[in-house]
């Protein structure tokens, strides 16, 4: 495959992130370009769900910055919500809203933020709906959904918004092991249609399949990063090999 | 069968003086109650503030609330500050500030408990929509937060209508003072009404109670 690298979209430099006197990520640079698809991988706890959330400005950095399009990403700025309405999030448990149906859940920000035509919204939202095969469900309300369906769900609202790049934070970490690949498979469809996007998860086979670029986060910094061929085939560091090998298991030898 | 007492209420208009008495009760609990739904709400939000001065005032009062007995509460506002501050409180008056104090607390308790559980990911998946404070407020977490309480707060106002009953130890005349009297007045002529009063008055708290009871539970199945 031939990457041609477009635009910086994201662009993260030297960033630092501690909760209180814990440093969880330290200078830390990474920049997503248009149209590829980052798969961040690493141990728990090693801060990828941390710097996914900070790319949305819903952390607070201590030091570094991280820009969008050349835009300073700032929680706690005035713009911040234009800025949301650009990057999509998808979370692990779902977070759609209880009381409102599946339909006005994707539609409530597109008209309330975006201040677009309820029947416009609609109308996308039934044909988003369709594409994942949930539209006979829209008049449902989360609780009725199965956890891959609620996930389906928390996608297309996000991709309602029109964003320009997708965060995706472990979004099958949640789920059942046979729901996982009905949420996977929505993943690669938006990777063929060439969205941007950033993707936490713990799926390897997943990983290789629909990443362009695999970074390995380990302690808060990124120890290895490149084409995943290369990345899952043959890791340079001993800390990303030790990584992969959590993954396998060795037949088990019985005493005779 | 014996005499169940039930006719003294058909002589004169006493069947007319307890409905009066009802309305007492029912005057004093549901301005109590409108009272302390608005200031619950308020002190409710208060509470989940972060200061600590906030905090600390919010739970002592709501200590003081729990602890002491609502008909203490009573004596104290209606007798003690007679004597200690010359104030002259009427009794029915007593009766409101006394249960609003009491329902303002309680209420406040439900209003902190249902909004902290809201998940703070709600919060977050509206941030990420581009949605600001306001509309997440509007939108997100009020809407879920009323859910959670409206079954609760019902509960809350049946129990404020019962505990009504304990104004006529400050000499208010409510539903359960006219049927004593009702029942000392015919003493001689009726030696049973006793339970034929009481028993109406039962029914009288069952008829004002029961439907908002019902709404709870119809909201909780609705709404859960």
């Amino acid at each position: 495959m031939v990457l041609i690298m477009a635009d910086e979209l994201v662009k993260i430099d030297h960033m630092t992130k501690k909760y209180d006197e814990n440093t969880i990520i330290e200078d830390l640079s990474l920049t997503i370009h248009e149209g590829e698809v980052v798969v961040i991988v690493g141990p728990s706890g090693c801060g990828k769900s941390t710097l996914l959330r900070c790319i949305n400005g819903l952390e607070p950095i201590q030091g570094g910055s991280i820009t969008f399009r050349g835009e300073s990403i700032d929680g706690k700025s005035k713009h911040i919500n234009e800025i949301r309405q650009r990057i999509g999030m998808v979370f692990q448990s779902y977070e759609l809203f209880p009381h409102k149906t599946i339909l006005q859940n994707i539609t409530l920000a597109p008209i309330m933020v975006q201040k677009r035509k309820k029947g416009e919204v609609e109308k996308e939202a039934e044909e988003l709906l369709s594409r994942v095969g949930l539209l006979e469900k829209k008049d449902s309300f989360p609780r009725q959904l199965s956890g891959g369906q609620k996930q389906r769900v928390a996608i297309v609202r996000a991709l309602c918004m029109h964003p320009e790049v997708l965060l995706f934070d472990e979004v099958t970490a949640a789920l059942d092991p046979e729901m996982v690949r009905e949420v996977l498979e929505v993943l690669l469809s938006l990777a063929e249609q060439g969205r941007t996007m950033v993707i936490v998860t713990h799926e390897m086979s997943f990983a290789k399949a629909v990443a362009d670029r695999v970074v390995f986060l380990d302690h808060g910094e990124i120890v290895e990063e490149g084409r995943p061929v290369d990345f899952f085939e043959h890791p340079k560091t001993e800390r990303a090999q030790k990584f992969l090998n959590t993954f396998t298991y060795d037949k088990v030898e019985k005493a005779k | 069968m014996r005499d169940l007492g039930i006719d003294v209420l058909f002589k004169g208009s006493n069947m007319l003086r307890l409905l009066e008495g009802l309305w007492v009760s029912m005057r004093i609990s549901l301005i109590s109650v409108v009272i302390s739904m608005v200031l619950g709400l308020l002190v409710g939000a208060l509470m989940t503030r972060k200061s600590k001065v906030v905090k600390w005032f919010t739970r002592i009062y709501l200590e003081i609330v729990r602890v002491m007995p609502q008909m203490v509460l009573l004596f104290i506002v209606f007798f003690g500050t007679t004597r200690v501050f010359g104030w002259n409180i009427e009794a029915e008056k007593a009766a409101i500030i006394v249960f609003s104090f009491w329902g303002t607390a309680e209420m406040a308790d439900l209003v902190r408990g249902a909004l902290i559980s809201i998940p703070v990911h709600q919060y977050e998946s509206a941030a990420a929509l581009g949605m600001t404070e306001l509309q997440t407020y509007v939108h997100v977490i009020i809407p879920q937060t009323l859910r959670r309480l409206i079954p609760l707060s019902i509960n809350l106002v049946t129990r404020m209508i019962k505990t009504t009953s304990l104004v006529m130890l400050i000499g208010v005349v409510e539903v359960l003072k006219v049927g004593q009297q009702i029942i000392e007045a015919n003493r001689t002529s009726s030696p049973n009404a006793a339970f034929g009063v009481y028993a109406t008055v039962f029914l009288l708290y069952f008829i004002a109670c029961w439907p908002i009871s019902m709404l709870s539970r119809y909201l909780e199945r609705k709404w859960c």
